[in-house]
């Protein structure tokens, strides 16, 4: 069963674009990555779902259920987690704690007291004088402490320290392995590939694809560049080539092994791979569109 | 209740602070009377022979010499404005408030309804609102009695009910703008209240004005027309129930359909 499926989402802000056409479509326990730039309709596609916004278009179901009919017994499985946090004035964290489990009428002290102990935060700090790190901390526990069937993370890791993001997949990975889906939306290509199952890019409001981490498979590209050799190895999947001496800067989409045994055999004195800018990923999914 | 109850708490600061300013004028007001009382009659003749200006007020047809025209007046001053000003920033903040901290994309991912939203938050505004009268009449009350006035308990209800009204009235209308912006309001809704009160004035000032009665709860919080006739202008009070009943289903009619940004 899809826990979460849309048809045609669409949703204009007067005249601008919010998304347009948005197919996705969830299976119940997936771990879901929701991909592409700032301003690409990721947080709109969210909120519509969320039920914050009202689509002008198209429909979608959660749960099997229409998200405009039937909202609040929606919400009430969903663990939603906004990409810029904000609390109300003067509010310990403990307090705003009490009052989410509150308005979900359940006492979540007992996972609320773990997920704080797990991601060291100080119940007793007033939310306001918290860094944004601390705040964001503040977030996955009201998301996470009632135990939702499918948790909505919008950019859930910026903001975050190295450390505190690995605690935070690992909370992520233990709900999912328990049952939950997760769906989460991010503009760090290396965070989605090392994380999901499955994947959507959207870019200008529009799903340009949406299938398994592998099939993907583009997603795995990188940006290489070396040094001592005035050309690229001749091996497929090499794009977006730029030679300056003997310095040789080019995009690769393949398998990893591939590209190392092509390098080892050339004359290198330097290597730096790196992970792409998502921009020349999308340029490359243009493309691709382009050409089909 | 939750949502009311964490308004209440939210607003306790401020409910405190506008409800002692208000209680501790009245009741530096009241005990002052004795001491005006001695001087009345001159008072009297001078307030009332101010021309068009004691009729902007009012003032023309109160007898200051009776407590309860020189309370009429004060009362009109501190619950009437100052009490309506505390009612247009409760009703302006409440809806416009969650969406210009953010918070609004924290209450309404949980699962509760908007319409459960806008009810509890316009409980929690009238609630403030009574609080705030009640601290004011038991105030009022026990610095009559220090002073041994005897005044008629029946006008002084209307007076308090009259203004309890206006309160409510332009708490509700600010609170109907409050589901149409997002940000801000707090402008809007002091802006609001005293534009209302000035239209009084004005229709104090000229007939051709009249009409301005109907537009503003200062019409039926004329405490000249309380005290004479010792009942609220229908006329005027029943535009007022109007205007609170229309501000308050645009709220939920706006706030059910919002896009929260």
């Amino acid at each position: 069963m899809n826990i979460i499926e849309t048809n045609a989402l669409t949703k204009y802000y007067g005249k601008s674009r919010g998304i347009i056409d948005v197919d996705l479509s969830v299976p119940e326990g997936d771990f879901f990555g929701f991909i592409g730039p700032n301003g690409a309709g990721k947080s709109t596609t969210l909120r519509v779902l969320l039920g914050l916004i009202s689509p002008t278009g198209g429909l979608a179901r959660i749960f099997g259920m229409d998200i405009v009919e039937n909202k609040e017994k929606i919400l009430g499985q969903i663990g939603y987690m906004p990409s810029e946090p904000a609390f109300y004035h003067g509010m310990k964290v403990s307090e705003c704690l009490r009052y989410s489990a509150r308005l979900r009428g359940m006492d979540c002290a007992y996972e609320a007291k773990k997920l704080c102990e797990r991601f060291e935060l100080d119940t007793e700090r007033k939310i306001n004088e918290l860094s944004l790190g601390n705040r964001k901390k503040v977030s996955i526990v009201c998301a996470l402490q009632h135990m939702p069937k499918l948790c909505i993370l919008d950019e859930p890791t910026s903001g975050l320290d190295p450390l505190m993001q690995r605690e935070f997949y690992s909370v992520l990975e233990d709900r999912n392995a328990k049952g939950a889906t997760i769906l989460l939306s991010s503009h760090v290509l290396s965070e989605v590939q090392h994380h999901c199952r499955h994947a959507a890019v959207i870019r200008d409001g529009q799903v340009m694809a949406c299938d398994s981490i592998e099939n993907l498979g583009d997603a795995h590209a990188k940006r290489v560049i070396i040094r001592g050799t005035g050309v690229p190895p001749s091996i497929e999947g090499i794009k977006d080539v730029k030679i300056d001496g003997d310095s040789v800067n080019f995009l690769y989409i393949g398998k990893p092994q591939t590209l190392m045994d092509a390098l080892s055999k050339l004359p290198i004195t330097d290597v730096n791979i790196a992970e792409p800018d998502l921009e020349e990923v999308f340029m490359h999914y243009y493309r691709k569109m382009e050409e089909n | 209740m939750s949502i009311l109850r964490h308004n209440m708490k939210q607003g306790r600061n401020m409910l405190i602070i506008w409800t002692s300013v208000i209680a501790f004028m009245l009741a530096v007001c009241i005990l002052i009377y004795p001491e005006m009382g001695r001087q009345m009659s001159e008072i009297n003749s001078m307030f009332s022979d101010m021309g068009s200006f004691s009729a902007a007020f009012g003032m023309d047809k109160i007898n200051f010499g009776e407590f309860i025209g020189f309370f009429g007046v004060e009362c009109g001053n501190l619950l009437g404005l100052g009490g309506a000003f505390f009612a247009a920033l409760l009703g302006i903040s409440e809806l416009a408030g969650e969406e210009r901290e953010h918070t609004a994309e924290f209450l309404l991912t949980h699962p509760v309804s908007r319409r459960r939203v806008v009810t509890e938050k316009l409980c929690a505004v009238l609630l403030q609102i009574v609080i705030m009268n009640a601290a004011a009449i038991t105030v009022t009350s026990l610095c009559v009695l220090a002073i041994g006035e005897t005044p008629d308990i029946k006008l002084l209800a209307l007076l308090f009910l009259a203004y309890i009204m206006l309160q409510a009235e332009i708490a509700a209308v600010c609170f109907g703008v409050s589901a149409f912006i997002s940000r801000g309001g707090f402008g809007v809704g002091l802006g609001l209240t005293a534009l209302l009160y000035f239209l009084n004035i004005i229709a104090n000032l000229t007939k051709e004005a009249g009409f301005l009665k109907y537009i503003t709860p200062y019409g039926y919080t004329d405490s000249s027309y309380i005290i004479t006739n010792a009942g609220i202008e229908v006329k005027y009070l029943s535009v007022g129930i109007i205007f609170t009943a229309v501000g308050i289903a645009s709220a939920y009619f706006k706030f059910e359909k919002k896009d929260i940004v």
